[in-house]
């Protein structure tokens, strides 16, 4: 009976439930899928490094997860909270009839129980169709080999899905029943006549508050747009919170003022049914400054993190390209004061038994130095206290590396790039991570000679000029200086590379035999010299495959969660402004029939509503706009370490996944309440 | 000169095996400058007659002209162009929105049919002085009561000049003083402002406002009278000899 009754119910309501439904298979569904990553990826073709970075995801997505499931708890919660004060009659006439609370509860809760079940069976059905294309996707990012997928269920991810979603579910039950027991008869029979009150904000206090707010953002802009090197983690959090204050503030002035500002606006305000229409809005607005705070916010933490991930990835694709053109990096650090046994490392290779120049068609062998003398603060020259002033985080006591022109030159031969001329009283300033190419333009232009080596030398340019030694994927050179060949002669280099292709094309068996006879060099060394006057201090090497595999990983890692949060936060903003539009549209229901009454035309009725619904979607979207603007010329300070210039591209498709998701919403929303207010015969 | 007129109009509700006969062949007419009750008791057909004249139903069969426009033919928009320019509605529940105030009420009706906002002004200023509304024009319905609310529903139903007010149990939700105000006013709207009107009631007091009052029964003309030289008082003995002459069911309503 009771079963009976919460099923008809669930079917009766469905005008108010579906947009909630619909809510929790998309959460169900996308849960899945990003859970299912790592099970899907076991289906395919990938290196062990690229396995790493899928356990890595996993993992990650695994703690995402959590957060994840806070959102959408709250938000099942809330909705759950919404539809349920839409019912008061009805439960007012339960209990009129005689019904005990107990009853009523667990009427309640055979219908979570009821949408609980059927959404996540739904929702997991499409979760696992949809968890197929994303191992395309996944394969697409991580470059892997697609050929042997077949169909997969992860049981994992689906054990994951259904506890997590089964406690939110529990909580939403937990929390009915409370509300039930606090429900009072003679609450529930009045809720129904309440008549629509409408208080108007002091228009003064809510011009003041506009004031200060809009001044308050303009001051955080200002900071995170234009000062973004000064802020720390604590001011950076005390900027958020500000904010998000700010954020408040904004929305409570405007729901107050908007009306007033279009009431004095009397040729616009009395034109067909604008005065409905802008009455309807703002008594929305005026309930939902909250709900629009925290929208707002959401929507501009999604547009920041989707499209920094989005750009990370993109840059890291491309910088492979240009920052990492050869196979193979060697390099070894040396102890300056103890002299060295060999003059190279082809010498140091070949000594130890192995014959480095067999595996590489194309290679440099070359040295670096520095100069204790020449730090980076006396670099900075004149600039350096404003430097100091400016970035008090920076190493001011390191040397600065110093590179012949002639190795430089016939390292630039190597990598295809183009190579520098100079005369002997001049030198080149090299740099490609921004921030710092600022700051030593800085020094540059306010004094261009330098003592190295105890020779004067003057900058051949009045700037840094783009360029690198080390394969990377990303612009992290922060500062190389390219010095006459002949003010080095004599000094004894600190660090010596080896750069070079590899000759034969199966890259990865050639690497192998590299790494494995180097190590045996290394072995030998070790073996045959003591300690005391160890030469090498350190070495290290880098390849191209390694950097390609990790840049690749991160990037996708990076753009699945980005792409994760962002989804669940899209779908939990659009869900709370549709439930609100939806039950404000059942509520007006009357008031449509009225305007027909007296003689509104339908398509004006009609474009009454759509725009209701898309200022109350656009207002939280707008705000969040702005803050992105300044939010993302803060992110891109950061984003600059990955090669980061341009977020174009990425902008755009952030802004396609919030037109699909958003906008899917909006347009769901404003078909579901035409049909509503549809007139009925 | 003939405003209205209903010539064999006929409204059934059901299917063939269960036909409800709302309205059975009606005929009568309204000139122009009267102010017409319809009476009747629950479920005699007379609010599916107000509806059928004011186009928010069909009926089955015959025509409606409104100064020789057939009603019955119109559809769609013209239909709500028709309803917007050329009647006025007054509801029993008074159907104004709770979000808006009197005065933006009243101006809607206005807005809609694309009036400038300087002649929406001056319009609702004149009708809030007819109806002795003025003091509630900034007021939401919720902050108003019910005697002016409906007033203020009246003023928004004849701002727009409309040829014919159609009003349904105007007084139903009302007290005997807001009624009595109500309906003083509708007899100053109907004799100073020339507004034709056409009221459904089954309250004889009500009725004894009109100038002329058609009686139906199971969806027919019963009976009609004419106020003609009477009082008002010795016009309502007559509404309740016709009344107590309908039988019992209309009882309740003296």
């Amino acid at each position: 009976m009771l079963f009976k009754l919460s099923l008809s119910n669930i079917r009766r309501s469905m005008r108010d439930y579906a947009i909630y439904f619909f809510t929790l298979i998309i959460g169900v569904s996308v849960f899945y899928v990003f859970n299912a990553i790592g099970g899907q990826a076991a289906m395919l073709e990938m290196s062990d490094s690229q396995y790493e970075m899928i356990r890595l995801l996993e993992t990650l997505i695994s703690g995402t997860s959590v957060f994840v499931a806070g959102v959408l708890g709250l938000l099942i919660v809330y909705a759950s909270r919404f539809l349920m004060k839409r019912r008061n009659r009805e439960f007012a006439l339960y209990m009129t009839l005689g019904m005990s609370k107990r009853k009523i509860s667990a009427i309640l809760l055979l219908e979570t129980l009821i949408i609980g079940v059927g959404s996540l069976f739904v929702g997991l059905v499409i979760g696992i169709g949809l968890s197929q294309l994303t191992s395309a996707l996944v394969a697409n990012m991580f470059e892997a080999d697609m050929t042997s997928y077949k169909f997969t269920v992860s049981g994992g991810a689906m054990v994951k899905t259904v506890v997590y979603f089964a406690v939110m579910y529990l909580v939403v039950m937990v929390f009915n029943s409370f509300v039930v027991t606090r429900m009072k008869l003679i609450n529930l029979m009045q809720s129904g006549k309440r008549s629509e009150q409408i208080k108007l904000k002091n228009p003064v206090l809510c011009v003041i508050v506009f004031i200060l707010a809009a001044a308050l953002l303009g001051f955080l802009y200002y900071q995170v747009g234009w000062r973004s090197v000064k802020i720390e983690r604590n001011s950076a959090i005390a900027i958020f919170i500000a904010g998000c204050a700010a954020t408040f503030l904004i929305f409570w002035s405007v729901s107050g003022m908007l009306l007033r500002v279009l009431m004095s606006m009397k040729n616009t305000y009395f034109s067909g049914l604008n005065s409905f229409t802008f009455r309807q809005l703002s008594s929305k607005v005026n309930t939902m400054v909250f709900s629009m705070t925290v929208i707002c916010l959401m929507l501009f933490i999604t547009i920041c993190t989707l499209s920094s991930a989005f750009s990370i990835r993109n840059s890291m694709n491309r910088n492979l390209n240009e920052l990492c053109p050869v196979d193979f990096e060697l390099v070894i650090g040396y102890d300056t004061s103890v002299e060295s046994k060999y003059s190279d490392i082809t010498e140091l290779c070949t000594e130890n038994g192995y014959d480095i120049t067999e595996d590489f068609s194309d290679y440099v062998n070359f040295t670096t130095y520095t100069d204790p003398e020449f730090l980076f603060a006396d670099s900075l020259g004149e600039a350096f206290e404003d430097a100091k002033a400016q970035y008090a985080f920076l190493q001011y006591d390191t040397p600065e590396q110093l590179i012949r022109l002639s190795d430089y030159n016939s390292l630039m031969e190597l990598y295809g790039r183009e190579k520098l001329s100079m005369d002997d009283d001049e030198f080149i300033m090299l740099c490609n991570y921004t921030s710092m190419t600022n700051l030593r333009n800085k020094s540059l232009s306010v004094g261009s000679e330098r003592t190295i080596f105890g020779h004067i030398l003057k900058s051949k340019y009045a700037d840094c000029q783009d360029g690198f030694i080390d394969i990377s994927t990303e612009h992290i050179n922060a500062g190389l200086i390219v010095v006459p060949d002949s003010i080095v002669s004599g000094e004894t280099p600190d660090t010596e590379y080896f750069i070079g292709d590899y000759s034969s094309d199966d890259k990865e068996a050639t690497e192998q035999k590299v790494h494995d006879d180097f190590d045996m060099v290394m072995r030998n060394i070790s073996a045959t010299e003591n300690s005391e006057n160890d030469h090498i201090q350190g070495y290290g090497w880098t390849t191209k495959l390694e950097i390609k595999e990790a840049a690749v990983g991160l990037g996708a890692i990076v753009a699945f969660l980005g792409l994760y949060v962002g989804m669940v936060f899209l779908i939990a903003c659009g869900a709370i402004l549709a439930l609100k539009e939806l039950s404000d549209s059942v509520d007006s229901i009357g008031r449509y029939e009225m305007l027909r009454k007296i003689g509104a035309d339908e398509r004006d009725i009609s474009r009454s509503l759509l725009r209701q619904t898309g200022i109350f979607f656009l207002l939280p979207l707008v705000l969040a706009a702005i803050h992105s603007v300044f939010g993302m010329k803060f992110l891109i300070f950061f984003l600059q370490v990955f090669g980061t210039n341009s977020i174009a591209s990425s902008v755009g498709l952030t802004a396609s996944m919030l037109l699909l998701i958003y906008g899917g919403y909006f347009l769901v929303t404003y078909f579901c309440s035409k049909g509503i207010i549809k007139e009925r015969k | 000169m003939e405003l209205l007129k209903i010539q064999q109009i006929e409204k059934y509700y059901g299917s063939k095996s269960s036909l409800t006969k709302a309205i059975d062949d009606i005929s009568f007419s309204v000139d122009k400058g009267e102010f017409v009750a319809i009476m009747g008791a629950s479920g005699s057909g007379k609010t599916t007659l107000l509806n059928c004249i004011s186009t928010i139903d069909r009926v089955t069969a015959g025509h409606i002209f409104l100064e020789g426009t057939d009603v019955t033919a119109l559809k769609g928009k013209a239909l709500n162009k028709f309803r917007r320019d050329n009647l006025g509605f007054i509801f029993q529940d008074f159907n104004l929105l709770d979000t808006l105030t009197a005065y933006e009420n009243i101006a809607l009706a206005l807005s809609i049919q694309k009036q400038s906002a300087n002649e929406i002004d001056a319009a609702v200023k004149k009708v809030s002085e007819q109806l002795d509304i003025k003091d509630v024009l900034s007021k939401y319905p919720y902050q108003m009561s019910g005697g002016q609310k409906q007033r203020v529903a009246s003023a928004r139903a004849i701002v727009t000049s409309p040829k014919l007010v159609l009003a349904d149990e105007p007084t139903g939700a009302l007290d005997s003083k807001s009624a009595k105000l109500l309906l003083e006013r509708f007899r100053y709207l109907n004799r100073e402002c020339g507004a034709t009107i056409m009221m459904v009631t089954h309250d004889s007091f009500t009725a004894s406002y009109a100038s002329r009052i058609i009686f139906i029964k199971d969806g027919k003309i019963f009976s009609e009278l004419s106020r003609g030289d009477n009082t008002r008082k010795q016009f309502f003995d007559r509404i309740i000899d016709v009344v107590t002459l309908l039988g019992g069911d209309m009882s309740d309503a003296l």
